[in-house]
């Protein structure tokens, strides 16, 4: 479960071009929920991700993260949890890549190098075995079906399988909870629906999910459990959807 | 442990596909930093070499040469100074030389020539060194004439000509009978023109040098330790003022190398984001360049300093030469013998890989601290 | 000065490191004024990026500096012709009075820079940046040495003319004369050998003990930091002695030619290595306490124990095997 108390984001502080992008958000994510942030362009959603998603720090508040481990914080209790708001980056980023998997707008793949690199990529720096993580990669393709592109370049991909592929990279290392940044952005409405079937099976697989949305496909799908509106950096609505 | 090998061994396999993937940019950064590393170690290696040859020239030389020295020039040395230095304790043979030097206006060139202790040379003969074989082309049984002391002609006629292999001590060489050489130079008698002295036990060389230079006041004993010491100081100048000169170019080259890496394309700072953004650290990123680097380092010493082993001793550093060796017209042709060692090839890491290293830490930093929203953000 | 591409190389790295260490120290000091883990600022987040960049100069300083320590000794040995009495690196370093002071300098400032890569990994496995403050004051230590040593080096260098007479290391080495390698060589070989392998057999038992029982830890580290200086006398008093096979040679230098099979490197290697490790125990002491670094210290300490002892017992079974495999006796 992540909760957030009071946090808020600012850029360039004390600048000319100072900008808050969250202002005074407090929230709470439930485990295995589906959580939609729906809001116009510029309303926050997309930071307010980064910080769930222990991406980047907030300028003030607190973000507890509870249930989830770490193998820095062996005497805290689950209840508590613990504050990542002032964590180094490096322990935030070991938490970042075994907790969250991020699906980005514009997929951000890596360009020439295939399919499976691609995927295996986020488990490179967590030291587990070469062998290890290329098995669950092939597997992740296999899931998609897409395994006939395992040794394709990215460049060769169309958008519903570079969607497959970026969906692939962000379960490598078996993370809790899926983050994704309007992941429908640039789908066609068939591509789409087939988005937020696979969301319904990782649901359906106890993971927790955020998606960041203006896509009425998104928020107004049956699997959202909690559609959070946003504007200005704002919280505007929250509401559970029955 | 294991987690941090495991963790290098995935990088390193990144860094590698990395590389390969920007092959133009990589690929002329390779081209200078050999380049660089090139002419860095052809100047170290033939140096090195011409030190080595010095040291072997002198091998066979006297210890100890003892000249006398009149108004602070070198005059010739009265033969009955070897009876006071035989009578020294621990001196073992003192022998009279008797050479000078010989200006041949057609060729320009200087010879040297000598009255040798070992051989016998016949009366009007002489025996030449290769060079002088070389620049005069002549041949055995060919007469050369000469211009004695008094500008009469005086003609010898070449009875041999030193082997090839003597070429490094002999090139300039002439040798003659001693009635001969009194012909040409014309020297008063009972005078040589220095002497040539052994020591018993090498240690003592100093104490009998002493010992000479108090007893003949005159005289100045130069040791071959000396000598040596010389030439080492001069080659080491010489090759020290090179680097002081190429300086400018080992700046140019860090200048763009720091350019290179500073100036990350589009391309490769999205990836930088995209890597940030799905889990790599900043120190992930710091290694991933770090090992980059040492990849682009490697092969540029390695193939630097291969061609340039092969510049110097296959073809006797042309490009360097003149700076280095001084100039001369008669020059023995030898082939430089390969000596490298772990110094040399510390030096040169030292002046090259080391500044370049220096000069991609930060924009390798700067690249690698990209904020990981930013991928979110783009 | 003698112009040579060696020294021409020992000042380009000296120089680089010297300015890599004060860009460092510039930003270090930043870091002890404004540093708050708790704020999200901007200057809070570019600070936490910074120490990314410190920690890599600092990493590149200790091997820059343990590599201009070799070849700094080469260099001194491969000029020693040039100095009428210099029988190797000893009679060179002789030559002037900054000879000597760099090469003690230049072995402190690599013992600084281990410990400091020492804390910076302690500091690394706490959540919030503990040691921070003790790393940045170590680092307005090590700066400045590193420049003073730069500075003697280059005094050295260009206060060096060939055919100067220096007493070279038969002199220099001998017993009567005074001068600090004298005296050195002056210490009795079989009180030394008791001394060194009695302060071995302390240093390996005292970190066996913190290992086990986890106590101790000043008094190994204290132990290993005396080890490594009667170590390096012990070289300079009996154990090149062995090398040699010769009562007289008491230089530590010519150890590291190719005639003694390079045994110089190994030994100084190890002694080193040995030292760090040593000395970074004794510097995580005070902060094993600290609520984030509670659990990580102790197992930091123990396996540099481990590596401290694994070191010295390498140099001692290398300094017994020359002892009682060569034919030479005292």
């Amino acid at each position: 479960m992540i909760e957030l108390i009071q946090v808020s984001k600012c850029f360039n502080a004390g600048k000319s071009n100072q900008f808050t992008a969250v202002d005074n958000v407090t929230l709470e994510i439930g485990q295995g929920v589906v959580t939609v942030l729906k809001g116009p362009s510029g309303s926050g959603k997309t930071t307010l991700l980064t910080l769930i998603g222990c991406m980047a720090r907030p300028s003030s508040g607190r973000i507890r993260l509870n249930g989830i481990g770490a193998s820095f914080f062996p005497k805290i209790s689950s209840e508590g949890g613990f504050d990542i708001a002032s964590l180094p980056e490096r322990f935030l980023t070991e938490i970042r890549r075994d907790t969250f998997g991020f699906i980005f707008q514009q997929f951000n793949l890596i360009k020439g190098i295939t399919a499976l690199e691609n995927i295996m990529l986020p488990a490179y720096p967590t030291g587990r075995g070469h062998t290890l993580f290329r098995k669950r990669a092939l597997e992740l393709l296999a899931m998609f079906n897409i395994s006939r592109h395992e040794t394709s370049r990215i460049e060769w991909l169309s958008g519903g399988e570079l969607q497959r592929v970026a969906i692939a990279r962000a379960l490598i290392n078996d993370p809790a909870v899926i983050v994704a940044d309007e992941p429908t952005a640039h789908l066609d409405s068939k591509l789409s629906r087939e988005f937020m079937d696979i969301i319904g099976s990782l649901k359906t697989a106890g993971k927790t999910i955020l998606i960041a949305s203006h896509d009425p496909i998104v928020y107004d799908s049956h699997l959202a459990d909690q559609v959070i509106e946003m504007r200005d950096g704002r919280i505007t609505g929250a509401g559970l959807v029955p | 442990m294991k987690l941090a090998i495991n963790r290098h061994r995935n990088i390193i396999d990144f860094a590698l596909s990395s590389l390969l993937r920007r092959k133009i940019k990589n690929v002329s950064l390779l081209v200078v930093y050999t380049l660089i590393i090139f002419v860095l170690a052809s100047l170290i290696f033939f140096v090195q070499a011409l030190k080595r040859e010095a040291s072997l020239i002198l091998r066979n030389a006297p210890d100890m040469v003892v000249q006398r020295l009149v108004a602070g020039r070198h005059d010739l040395i009265p033969a009955n100074y070897e009876q006071k230095i035989s009578s020294i304790r621990g001196v073992q043979d003192v022998v009279p030389r008797l050479w000078g030097y010989y200006f041949d206006p057609a060729i320009g060139a200087n010879y040297t020539v000598m009255v040798p202790r070992d051989k016998m040379v016949q009366a009007d003969n002489i025996i030449i060194g290769s060079g002088v074989a070389r620049v005069r082309k002549a041949s055995v049984r060919d007469l050369i004439a000469f211009q004695a002391y008094d500008k009469t002609p005086l003609l010898l006629m070449i009875q041999q000509i030193l082997p090839y292999e003597s070429e490094l001590v002999a090139a300039d060489l002439i040798l003659m009978s001693e009635p001969d050489f009194q012909s040409m130079f014309n020297l008063p008698k009972g005078y040589a023109t220095d002497l040539a002295v052994t020591v018993a036990n090498p240690r003592e060389l100093v104490t009998v040098a002493t010992k000479i230079a108090e007893q003949l006041p005159d005289t100045r004993p130069i040791l071959k330790s000396e000598i040596l010491r010389t030439y080492a100081s001069v080659f080491d100048w010489r090759g020290g003022m090179m680097i002081v000169i190429l300086s400018a170019a080992i700046l140019a080259f860090i200048i763009f190398a720091w350019d290179k890496a500073t100036g990350l394309s589009a391309e490769e700072r999205k990836e930088i984001g995209i890597l940030k953004s799905i889990g790599w650290e900043t120190s992930d990123v710091l290694f991933l360049k770090f090992w980059e680097g040492i990849v682009i380092s490697l092969s540029a010493f390695l193939c630097g300093v291969i061609l340039a082993y092969g510049h110097v001793f296959f073809f006797s550093a042309t490009i360097f030469e003149h700076a280095l060796k001084g100039w001369s017209v008669l020059y023995p042709q030898f082939r430089l013998v390969p000596v490298i060692d772990a110094f040399q090839l510390t030096v040169l890491f030292a002046l090259s890989v080391l500044p370049y290293t220096v000069a991609t830490i930060v924009p390798a930093w700067l690249a690698a601290s990209a904020d990981p929203d930013a991928a979110m953000r783009s | 000065m003698i112009l040579q591409p060696a020294i021409l190389a020992l000042l380009t790295s000296s120089l680089l490191t010297s300015l890599m260490l004060l860009y460092a120290g510039w930003y270090g000091v930043l870091i002890i004024r404004k540093w708050d883990l708790a704020s999200g600022s901007d200057l809070q987040l570019n600070l936490e990026k910074r120490t990314y960049l410190i920690s890599v100069i600092l990493g590149y300083t200790l091997a820059f500096q343990i590599f201009s320590l070799f070849l700094y000794i080469f260099t001194a040995d491969s000029i020693h012709s040039q100095f009428v009495g210099a029988m190797c690196a000893a009679g060179s370093l002789n030559v002037n009075r900054y000879g000597y002071p760099t090469l003690l300098l230049k072995i402190a400032n690599c013992l600084l820079a281990g410990v400091w890569l020492i804390i910076n990994f302690a500091d690394n496995r706490g959540y919030d940046y503990p040691l921070i403050r003790v790393k940045y004051s170590l680092l307005m230590v090590l700066a400045p040495l590193v420049v003073l040593e730069a500075l003697l080096q280059f005094g050295y260098f260009s206060g060096l003319h060939a055919d100067v007479i220096t007493s070279c290391c038969g002199s220099l080495f001998s017993v009567g004369k005074r001068s600090v390698g004298a005296d050195l060589a002056g210490l009795p070989a079989i009180p030394m050998e008791w001394l060194f392998f009695g302060i071995m057999a302390a240093t390996l038992a005292s970190g066996a003990f913190f290992c086990l029982k986890a106590r101790g830890g000043y008094f190994f580290s204290a132990a290993s930091l005396l080890t490594f200086f009667i170590a390096a006398a012990s070289l300079v008093s009996f154990i090149c002695l062995y090398v040699y096979e010769l009562p007289t040679h008491h230089c530590p230098f010519c150890i590291l030619q190719k005639e003694y099979g390079y045994v110089g490197y190994a030994l100084y290697a190890t002694l080193l290595g040995g030292g760090i490790a040593g000395l970074g125990v004794g510097a995580l002491m005070p902060f094993r306490n600290i609520a984030s670094l509670v659990q990580a210290i102790p197992s930091i300490q123990r396996r540099l124990t481990w590596l401290s002892m694994l070191f010295y017992l390498l140099f001692t079974i290398m300094v017994a095997s020359k002892m009682l495999f060569t034919s030479f006796r005292l």
